[in-house]
């Protein structure tokens, strides 16, 4: 595992911050060469809540760059590995029991991932009911602070201490619609996607069957296609916000400058080339030509009306079950071969966590399985994640 | 040939709000250390979210509805990419797809009558930073102080034909905006600024020539200079082939008097625009536009002819006082109170105005209260201040709004003295310290008079009826 370590801590209930969290005293880098050693003026709001109740910060979390990879390959620092497996820095430190639970900005599932490779709970929380304010910006319009820890109890203690309305907050709901997580009514019926099982491995099969066996609730099968095109519609609006939030990395104010340059245009083009990694770079390349004049309507406008039909879909599913029950990844552990011989791996594997991901709607991750729930139903999610 | 200019204006205008348009920083940095006024946010520090300040919807709003425009009742923010060492982010937030009003018209008055100029549309957005050059160290410092200062930009349709009529309009959008207070639109404090859109076509023509975008105009006349350069550089072009006319932006340098292409490097680009998920999209509910329109004044004309109508103002006193909102409500209220509208107008022509002239301030930033002004002409014309007496307390009351005109003026012993035995003990000392003005007066020179009647107001420190002083004073000397 990478992380910044700090030893003083002394708290009933330790926290990790994966490194999208920004902190006064600690550096955050988001993984990227681009921030290295950067130390923010703010503090990540959910930070200082958890503070100010009691819980220890004790450490940051490495990520890779800009947490859009799932699998922590692209890293500055490198990746993370343990007999050629990838591994996820924030679960491995939950596993060694050094925080007992994990905070972190779920962009593209990388929690969601974790967790479900680990056999560990993460709750992505419904958009807007948790504070973005001090994060790290990369897809501003679906990405949540989420809770990553050993099991449900842990996840709902911390998520019902971090959730609230925080003016500072453009997109945070009013307070009376966050309440609204106190309904949620009990999971009974489920619908698993039989468009989402199609590319995944046995044992993610099993880790289905598994839970199916372990709940007493109805599950049904169904299809929706529209769930499973989640993922292109999600690329391109992560890609698109992407390229806009990281284009203030110019090497001007802050970050990584390069040395050599001739003009304004070499020291933006200079310091972004040499800071930025392939994924990031490709995304960035990507996310540019899909808001071009020439493409918007043909390719970020369908992207923003196709994720309206997926919150349609969605809302035509909850009106007969509860949640929604896909696979997290199509299997467990990838290795740095595999990435090397296909590095949009994570951009592939996102096809699991991208419907939650487009919609803002909550997930909770546990033994492998992934349920989605109607919006403000994550404490349903994880009552039912606790038996899984 | 004959040819005729079509020009369409872009029009920058800083809202006079107190802070910020995304975040807490005050919007006023003039006299400010560089880099003052900024915090994560208006420099585009990762992790800082932007709140949208509800005064500059409310500003922009008004700016709308002054400019005849419909008000968009759901109005978004959007985000356009573009790399400058000025613009932190990256990113300017700005209206592109929703904006706050659109389609409005603006009437206005030339040697040629009246004309209609329609706006096409008012969006709302975020000021970049400033770069300083400094020559002798051959490098550029950055001051984000004016970055994320509120801005509407007025772009109006190509309505404008000559520099008359955009002189014109520019002047009309400066009386509008700030009759209803949302800016102060002064070129010379660049909370005005404009970019003109100018093409030539032969007279009678439907069809529009090559446009080029002029930037960088600093004042009216630079304006003027540039739209007679430009057009004489199209014309020339059309008539002698001198050259080929492109579509461009170009840079005016008014101490050249020329316009330069701009590098294409500086204009080209796509700016890529996208709905900025950060800012929900704000919607104008009919108590938020209601609360907005009925706190829109009157328009200037309608003030002109019901200052004529209902107060009987002539023709110049109108037009003095409708150059400024401030100086209309000071009227309007000074004259409820004292209940004399003509002789309101003259306290505020006479003597506010040359108070407001003599220190250099302009006439929104009065803040003496019409209130006040109405009871001070009323102390005059009741015959308790002399009006010399009356002008000191009105110049206290322009360094302290506060002043209450009566209680003032019993402090600092302006209140006249109904006491004659005092006027006559005054006006003895002094004709028999002066028998030549007397004899002079006798003699037959009125002047002689005058300057013993001002010795003994002076005497009486102001504190006098001028009518009884005078009295007294001749009966005084006819009877020696």
């Amino acid at each position: 595992m990478i992380y910044t370590a700090k030893k003083d801590v002394n708290s009933a209930c330790k926290i990790v911050a994966e490194d999208m969290l920004l902190t006064t005293d600690m550096p955050t880098a988001a993984g990227s060469k681009m921030l290295d050693g950067y130390m923010s003026l703010l503090e990540a709001e959910v930070l200082t809540i958890l503070k100010d109740k009691g819980y220890g910060v004790c450490g940051k979390a490495d990520v890779g760059e800009f947490a859009i990879d799932l699998l922590g390959e692209t890293s500055y620092n490198g990746a993370n590995t343990a007999d050629g497996k990838l591994l996820n820095s924030s679960s491995e430190i939950l596993k060694a029991n050094e925080a007992d639970a994990v905070i972190a900005l779920d962009v593209n599932g990388t929690t969601r991932r974790a967790a479900a490779q680990n056999g560990l709970v993460s709750v992505k929380p419904t958009y807007g009911t948790v504070s973005r304010y001090g994060t790290v910006p990369v897809a501003c319009s679906g990405e949540t602070v989420s809770v990553m820890a050993k099991d449900a109890k842990t996840c709902r203690k911390v998520l019902d201490d971090i959730a609230g309305h925080d003016d500072k907050d453009g997109t945070s709901l009013p307070e009376s619609e966050i309440a609204k997580k106190a309904d949620a009514k009990e999971i009974k019926r489920i619908a698993i996607i039989n468009d989402m099982m199609a590319d995944v491995s046995d044992d993610v099969k099993a880790n289905i069957d598994s839970a199916v066996a372990k709940l007493d609730v109805e599950v049904v099968n169904i299809d929706s296609s529209v769930i499973a095109s989640s993922r292109p519609a999600w690329n391109i609006l992560m890609s698109a916000e992407l390229c806009n939030n990281v284009s203030r990395y110019d090497g001007v104010k802050y970050g990584h400058r390069a040395e050599k340059f001739s003009g304004i245009d070499e020291l933006y083009t200079n310091s972004r080339t040499e800071a930025f990694g392939d994924l990031l770079k490709t995304a960035i390349i990507f996310g540019s030509e899909t808001l071009s004049t020439e493409n918007y309507m043909k390719v970020y406008d369908k992207a923003l009306r196709t994720r309206r039909v997926i919150v349609e879909e969605f809302a035509k599913i909850f009106a007969e079950f509860d949640a929604v029950m896909i696979p997290a990844c199509s299997k467990a552990f990838y290795t740095e071969d595999d990435v090397k011989a296909d590095k949009y791996v994570s951009y592939k594997e996102n096809f699991y966590t991208a419907p939650a991901s487009i919609t803002g709607l909550p997930a909770v991750v546990a033994g492998g399985v992934q349920l989605i729930g109607k919006a403000f139903s994550e404490n349903a999610l994880l009552e039912l994640a606790s038996k899984i | 040939m004959k040819y005729e200019t079509v020009i369409g204006l872009e029009v920058h205008v800083e809202l006079a709000t107190q802070s910020k348009i995304f975040c807490s920083c005050s919007a006023h940095s003039y006299g400010a250390e560089p880099n003052e006024h900024v915090c994560p946010a208006c420099c585009g520090m990762p992790g800082m979210l932007p709140v949208v300040n509800k005064r500059v919807v409310d500003y922009g709003m008004k700016a709308g509805l002054m400019l005849g425009c419909h008000i968009n009742r759901v109005t978004t923010f959007d985000k356009k990419s573009y790399y400058y060492p000025d613009l932190p982010a990256a990113y300017q937030t700005t209206q592109w797809f929703a904006p706050v009003a659109v389609n409005g018209l603006v009437e206005i008055e030339t040697s040629k009558g009246k004309k209609g100029v329609r706006i096409k549309q008012i969006h709302m957005e975020e000021d970049a930073g400033k770069l300083v050059h400094d020559i002798r160290e051959d490098t550029t410092h950055v001051d984000f102080n004016r970055t994320s200062v509120p801005l509407i930009e007025i772009v109006s349709q190509p309505d404008l034909s000559s520099a008359e009529e955009v002189v014109a309009y520019l002047d009309r959008l400066k009386n509008l905006l700030r009759y209803a207070r949302v800016a102060e639109c002064e070129m010379a404090h660049g909370t005005m600024r404009c970019d003109v859109n100018l093409s030539v076509r032969p007279e009678g023509s439907d069809k529009l020539g090559v446009r080029t975008e002029m930037k960088n105009m600093n004042s009216i006349e630079a304006i003027k200079r540039a739209i007679e350069y430009e057009t004489a550089r199209h014309i020339d072009a059309l008539e002698n082939n001198t050259e080929v006319l492109v579509q461009e932006t170009r840079r005016w340098d008014d101490i050249k008097g020329k316009s330069f292409a701009m590098r294409t490097k500086e204009t080209a680009g796509d700016y890529r625009y996208f709905p900025d998920p950060n800012v929900m999209p704000v919607v104008i509910d009919d108590n938020w536009f209601d609360e907005i329109k009925s706190s829109l004044p009157e328009f200037p004309e309608v003030k002109r002819e019901r200052y004529m109508s209902e107060y009987g103002l002539g023709e110049y006193d109108t037009e003095q006082i409708t150059k400024s909102i401030a100086l209309c409500e000071c009227f309007e209220e000074a004259a409820k109170t004292c209940g004399d509208a003509k002789n309101a107008a003259n306290w505020i022509i006479s003597e506010v105005m040359s108070i407001l002239n003599l220190r250099q301030m302009t006439y929104d930033m009065l803040t003496v209260s019409g209130k006040s002004l109405g009871e001070l002409i009323t102390l005059v014309s009741g015959g308790k201040v002399g009006r010399a007496n009356a002008k000191k307390i009105l110049a206290a009351m322009f360094d302290d709004a506060s002043i209450n005109p009566e209680e003032y003026a019993n402090a600092n012993g302006f209140v006249i003295s109904n006491d004659t035995g005092l006027i006559d003990k005054v006006v003895k000392e002094v004709v028999e310290s002066d028998p030549k003005s007397v004899a002079d007066y006798k003699g037959g020179k009125e002047k002689a008079l005058m300057a013993l009647f001002g010795r003994c107001m002076k005497e009486l420190k102001g504190n006098c009826d001028p009518q009884t002083l005078r009295k007294i004073l001749i009966e005084y000397i006819d009877k020696i």
